[in-house]
Parts: structure tokens; C-alpha cells; sequence
């Protein structure tokens, strides 16, 4: 790594630095631009004087220069035309594209005409309600046992991270489609039933589903994990002995230190488990918007582009909306506990 | 260990004990070996953790053992109930006709290809970026780093499909630099992620060096490639290594943008062979029973690079978190 970059900037300096400061030295002394140590005088009438401080932004914004491009390109651009387009019917002819403007048409359709749409995304969230804190709760308890003092944290720690490395869609999809991704015995145990005949098929449904696909929902705790007991790292052991010489067990340890040091982790593993949820390629709802994209499925009241930018906007609001309530919800707690 | 220490003292003192016939000291002397001075140094604490990782830790092995045993099972296998884990024989014929259907040598070129360059590029742009935000102050730095966050939240839908049109007018669909393009304007995959990686990496390398590479007359250009470039060898490893997976098991995207044409990564080139052999063959058919042990051949194909990878590199991965300095240094 060293050897190659030295070798790129010695070719630098034999090959290119003196045509390349003969033409900067030409670009700057000229009568449009005359640059000199103090200030820069645009034909030689505005002046501006260099300070330290301007020259670090203009040195600082030549960095991110490619981020900045790349924001307005790929993800301002975007968003705003996409959600332009949400109010418009789509049309496409060829390589041009035709507008009519909808209203909230499309937005009206997506609830009340849409056949499936509703149906899935209903079914999404409520996974989704029950997911995050089963993958939370499972990824701080796994993080609290790899911080014990055990042997092998290293391997514990591959273990548990090996699902990141190879959650491919295909793969997960295929290990769905044999049955692998329950647990081999989990038909046995009677409380799903018992759960499932208790209450409304609408609550029902979910946790089903949940104890079905438990360990994709174990195989989404990776990185969490990580975080987490990155976090557990960083408490200092002298509170722990301190509390330990004030009488305090273990219990109560975890709910008066443990937890609220590691909150603000906390908040940061929840809105990386509901987007890497929200973004997996075996979503319903995102793949159903992409049919709806490339014109696969065709329901009778089909817009094409319109439509998908529209069910996109709804599929993000409605993610946000579930970020924005568990961590608030996680915050307030962390405030009642303080006062 | 030190708790292993304890617990073995602790062990020799009920011995003494028992020697001495000093029963109502060996009584006190077992209640600690057991639970400890305060249970979490105890025994039955220690047991139980272990038995909670082992078990934790069978519960997320348990689909690759699946996988793995599995995909060797010949027909006669996987019909045969009494065959649960171990395959009769070792059989390697389901990885054949995957690894001649796929052209594996070629595909798993292409794969390495489709997410090496994005990767490549993501590295270098977002370490660019992640340098300027963490040594430089600028108008608007701190709006800039919230967008920049914000970016990661934003789900690929809302933008996906001005993109697509974007690539369709400029025919770049179905070319690899239909992701190289954001990668190298550090909107890549979790292009967010990588950034911050470098930031917070940047960040911890002391100022005085480079104050005094400027002092020795290095331009900040020099200073970034001679300084920072060597020191963040760590964080540039982390970055690679992580996109290089993502782009690799990408599908949702490239499953869009690379719509027919050759190019496809490795999953989804598993998947397309998959459904062609599926649908050749009726439902309940015996082909089709042995094709299960096919796809999971298949996906140990899609997955075996990575797992060779993960093997080398693990301690970048599971290191990378601290890294990132999300737990606020």
C-alpha cells in the first residue's frame, strides 16, 4: 500500500509537476485573476483578501467537493423529483416522458383503490413493531454475555457477526424456502398456539410470523450487536465497584448503569435495524413498488412511475414514523429515569 | 482468566475443608463456589452464560450447517427421514452441476469485478470526503454532515426511480458504472456509513503531525496522501472490505440497473440458474426433490468467497464498530 503510493507520487513529481505548476502559475497570474499571498483580484477590480480562515474552507470544500456533486446528483435530485412525480399520472413515450398532473391522486388511489398495497404495508409495520425490539433485546443480551468475562470473545464475536457477511437475498430466500430459518422444534411448543387461537388473526399473524422466521430475525442482530457492546466497553468498571460497595445487585445494576449509559447506542441500533429491514431485498413492500416500477404487476388503476414514487413516499414516511416513535420512546424513558 | 482463577481457589478451599472435617466452613465454602460473593462471580453465573452462548451460538450457525450438510445429500438422502444431519455419502455431484451451469469460474470473476471496482471507488471517495469533514472548517459543515447522515435513512425507492431514468437517458443501465458513478460521489451503498468511518477515523490522528508536514511546506494535498493516506490504513481495509461485501451481496439494485444484460453478481446469477432449472421440471418430480440440494449448493457457491474472506479479515470486521466512533470518543 505504502510502495504504491510512493511510486504514484514519485511518477508525479518527475512527470507532471512542471508543466502542471507552469500551467497553475498561468491560470492565477492573468489579467481575469491575479492571485497573489495576501488576495485575489478578479480583473483587477475586486479584491479579496486571503485570510487563514478562508483559505481552510475553500481547501475544506475542495475535500467533499465530490460528496457535494454527488448529494445534488444522486440524492437531492432525486428525492425531489421523485416526489414531484408522486403527484403526477406518468407517462412514457420512448426516451420522452408525459405529465398530468393528479393531485393527491395518486395518494388516494394507494389507500383506497390499491387492492394489495394497504394490505402489505399493514403487515410490514406491524413485523416490523414486533421485530425491532426482539432484534434489540436479543442483540444487547448477546452483547452482555460476549462482555462477561469468557473465554474466546473473538469467536463469539465471529459467530455472531457472521450473518452480515453472507445475508445475500437469494441465500436468505432459499434457506426460507427449505424451512431453515424456524427453529427445527419450534412447532412443538404449544403457547404459539395457544397465542395464535387467543387472539384476532390481525395480531396473530405477525407473531406467527415472527417465531417462523426467528432466527432471520437473530441473523438481522449483527451489526447491532457490535454497537452495543462497543458501548458496554466503554462504561467504566469503577461504577460498577462503586454501586457493588453501595449494596447494589447485579439486577439492579443493569437498569441504573448499564442501561442508561448505553441509551444513545441504543436509539443508533434501532434506526440501523429498521432500515437495514426497510432496504432487505426480500421486503414485500419495496419489491411490490419495484413491479409496480417496471410495470409487472398491473393493477387496473396502474400510473407507472407516478405511482411508485407515490408508494415509495408513503413506505418512507411510514418508516420514519416508526423510527421517530421508537426513539422517542426510548428517550423519554431515559428522562423519567433521570428525574 | 480471572474468574476461572477464583472459581478453581475457591474449589481448593472445600477440599481443605472436607480434609479438615471442618464441615460447617465447607457448607459456607460451597454456597460461594456456587454462587459467588455476589452471584455473578459464581458458578452457576458462569455455567449458564456459557450455556446461553453455545446455544445462541447454535441457533445462528444452525442455517449454514443446513446449508452445508445438506447440499451434499443425495436424492435418496433427503427423502430418507433417518438422514438428519450427516450425508450417507460424501457427494459432490449437486456441486457440479451448479458449478458447470453457472460457469463458475467466469461468474465468480464478474461477481468479484461488479463489487470490487464500486468498492474501490467508494474507499477512495469517501475517504477524500471523510478527511475534509474531519479536518476542515467550513460555511455550513454542520448542515452538511446532518444531510449527510440523513442519506442513510433515505430508503433507495424515493430515489431509485429518477435514477433509473437518469441512467436509461445516459445508457448507462446495464454497465457496472451504473455504481461506480455514485460510488466515486460517495453515494454508494451506505456510502454514509463509510464516510463516517473516516471521519471519526481522521479525527483521532493527532493535528500535530500534520502541522508539521504544512510547517515543512507539504500542500494539503501532500498532506493527506504522505500523513493521513498511511495512518488510515486500518479504517481504509474496514471501508473496503465492507462495501466489497455489501456490493457483493447487493441484489435488490443491481437486480434493476443490470436487467439484461450479461453482467450479474453471483447471487443473482445462483438465483436466475435456480428458477431456469425449477421451472424445467414438474412440482413433486424427482429432479425436483434433488434440486433442493442444487440451490443449497448453489448458495454455498455464492457465499464460499465470502466466507474465505471473513475467515482472513474478521478482525477488521468485528473491530470495525469501534471505529467508528459511534460511541462518541
Amino acid at each position: 500500500m505504502k510502495g504504491i503510493l510512493e511510486k504514484i507520487s514519485a511518477i508525479i513529481d518527475r512527470y507532471l509537476a512542471t508543466p502542471l505548476s507552469r500551467l497553475i502559475d498561468k491560470a492565477t497570474h492573468n489579467k481575469m485573476l491575479m492571485v497573489s499571498h495576501t488576495d485575489i483580484t478578479f480583473f483587477g477590480k475586486v479584491k479579496i483578501r486571503i485570510t487563514n480562515k478562508r483559505r481552510e474552507s475553500v481547501i475544506g470544500l475542495g475535500f467533499i467537493l465530490l460528496w457535494i456533486v454527488g448529494y445534488l446528483i444522486f440524492a437531492l435530485y432525486p428525492v425531489f423529483y421523485s416526489l414531484y412525480l408522486s403527484f403526477f399520472k406518468v407517462r412514457l413515450d420512448g426516451a420522452s416522458i408525459q405529465l398530468a398532473y393528479v393531485g393527491i391522486g395518486n395518494y388516494r388511489a394507494a389507500f383506497l383503490q390499491d387492492p394489495y398495497f394497504v394490505e402489505i404495508l399493514i403487515n410490514y409495520v406491524l413485523r416490523l413493531v414486533l421485530n425491532v425490539p426482539v432484534t434489540i433485546v436479543f442483540a444487547l443480551i448477546i452483547a452482555m454475555l460476549i462482555n462477561q468475562d469468557v473465554k474466546a470473545k473473538g469467536m463469539w464475536r465471529t459467530i455472531f457477526f457472521l450473518p452480515v457477511i453472507i445475508s445475500s437475498g437469494p441465500v436468505i430466500a432459499e434457506l426460507m424456502n427449505q424451512g431453515a430459518t424456524t427453529l427445527p422444534s419450534i412447532d412443538n411448543y404449544t403457547f404459539i398456539d395457544l397465542i395464535i387461537t387467543n387472539v384476532g388473526a390481525f395480531i396473530a399473524s405477525p407473531i406467527e410470523a415472527l417465531f417462523a422466521q426467528i432466527l432471520l430475525v437473530l441473523w438481522f442482530a449483527g451489526i447491532q450487536i457490535l454497537i452495543l457492546l462497543a458501548g458496554l466497553q466503554k462504561i467504566d468498571k469503577e461504577i460498577y465497584e462503586a454501586s457493588m460497595i453501595d449494596g447494589a445487585s447485579p439486577w439492579e445494576a443493569f437498569w441504573k448503569i448499564t442501561l442508561p449509559s448505553i441509551m444513545p447506542l441504543i436509539s443508533v441500533a434501532i434506526i440501523y435495524t429498521v432500515v437495514s429491514m426497510s432496504v432487505f431485498s426480500l421486503n414485500e413492500v419495496i419489491i411490490y413498488i419495484r413491479n409496480i416500477m417496471l410495470g409487472e404487476s398491473t393493477p387496473a388503476l396502474t400510473t407507472g412511475y407516478g405511482y411508485s414514487a407515490t408508494l415509495s413516499w408513503i413506505y418512507f414516511l411510514a418508516m420514519a414514523l416508526i423510527i421517530g416513535i421508537f426513539v422517542g420512546a426510548v428517550t423519554i424513558r431515559k428522562k423519567v429515569t433521570r428525574t | 482468566m480471572m474468574g476461572q482463577q477464583k472459581l478453581r481457589t475457591r474449589f481448593k478451599t472445600i477440599l481443605k475443608h472436607y480434609r479438615a472435617k471442618d464441615y460447617h466452613a465447607m457448607k459456607t465454602d460451597i454456597r460461594r463456589f456456587f454462587f459467588g460473593m455476589r452471584f455473578t462471580d459464581g458458578l452457576i453465573f458462569k455455567t449458564s452464560i456459557y450455556a446461553l452462548l453455545i446455544s445462541l451460538g447454535y441457533i445462528y450457525l444452525y442455517p449454514m450447517l443446513y446449508m452445508i450438510t445438506n447440499s451434499f445429500m443425495t436424492m435418496s438422502d433427503i427423502i430418507d427421514v433417518s438422514v438428519r444431519w450427516i450425508p450417507s455419502t460424501l457427494n459432490w455431484e449437486n456441486y457440479r452441476i451448479v458449478w458447470q451451469a453457472i460457469d463458475y469460474p467466469r461468474a465468480f470473476r464478474e461477481a468479484i469485478y461488479l463489487a470490487g471496482i464500486p468498492a474501490l471507488s467508494a474507499t477512495v471517495s469517501s475517504g477524500l470526503i471523510g478527511y475534509g469533514f474531519a479536518r476542515y472548517n467550513f460555511p455550513l459543515k454542520k448542515l452538511l454532515l446532518v444531510l449527510m447522515i440523513m442519506t442513510f435513512i433515505v430508503p433507495p425507492q424515493i430515489t431509485m426511480m429518477p435514477t433509473f431514468r437518469m441512467y436509461a437517458n445516459y445508457g448507462l443501465l446495464g454497465s457496472m458504472r451504473a455504481f461506480v458513478y455514485p460510488a466515486i460521489l460517495g453515494q454508494g451503498f451506505n456510502g454514509a456509513i463509510f464516510i463516517l468511518i473516516f471521519y471519526s477515523f481522521f479525527r483521532m490522528i493527532p493535528k500535530s503531525l500534520e502541522e508539521s508536514a504544512q510547517l515543512d511546506g507539504a500542500g494539503p494535498l501532500k498532506v493527506f496522501l504522505k500523513i493521513a493516506v498511511p495512518l488510515a490504513i486500518p479504517a481504509i481495509i474496514i471501508v473496503f472490505l465492507f462495501s466489497f461485501v455489501w456490493y457483493y451481496n447487493e441484489t435488490y439494485l443491481s437486480g434493476l440497473f443490470l436487467r439484461g444484460s450479461n453482467m450479474m453478481t453471483l447471487p443473482l446469477r445462483v438465483e436466475q440458474f435456480i428458477n431456469n432449472y425449477t421451472s424445467l421440471y414438474p412440482e413433486g418430480s424427482p429432479a425436483r426433490e434433488l434440486m433442493q440440494a442444487a440451490k443449497l449448493a448453489g448458495n454455498i457457491l455464492t457465499i464460499l468467497p465470502l466466507l474465505i474472506l471473513y475467515f482472513f479479515t474478521q478482525r477488521y470486521f468485528v473491530e470495525s464498530i469501534d471505529r467508528t466512533g459511534i460511541t462518541g470518543e
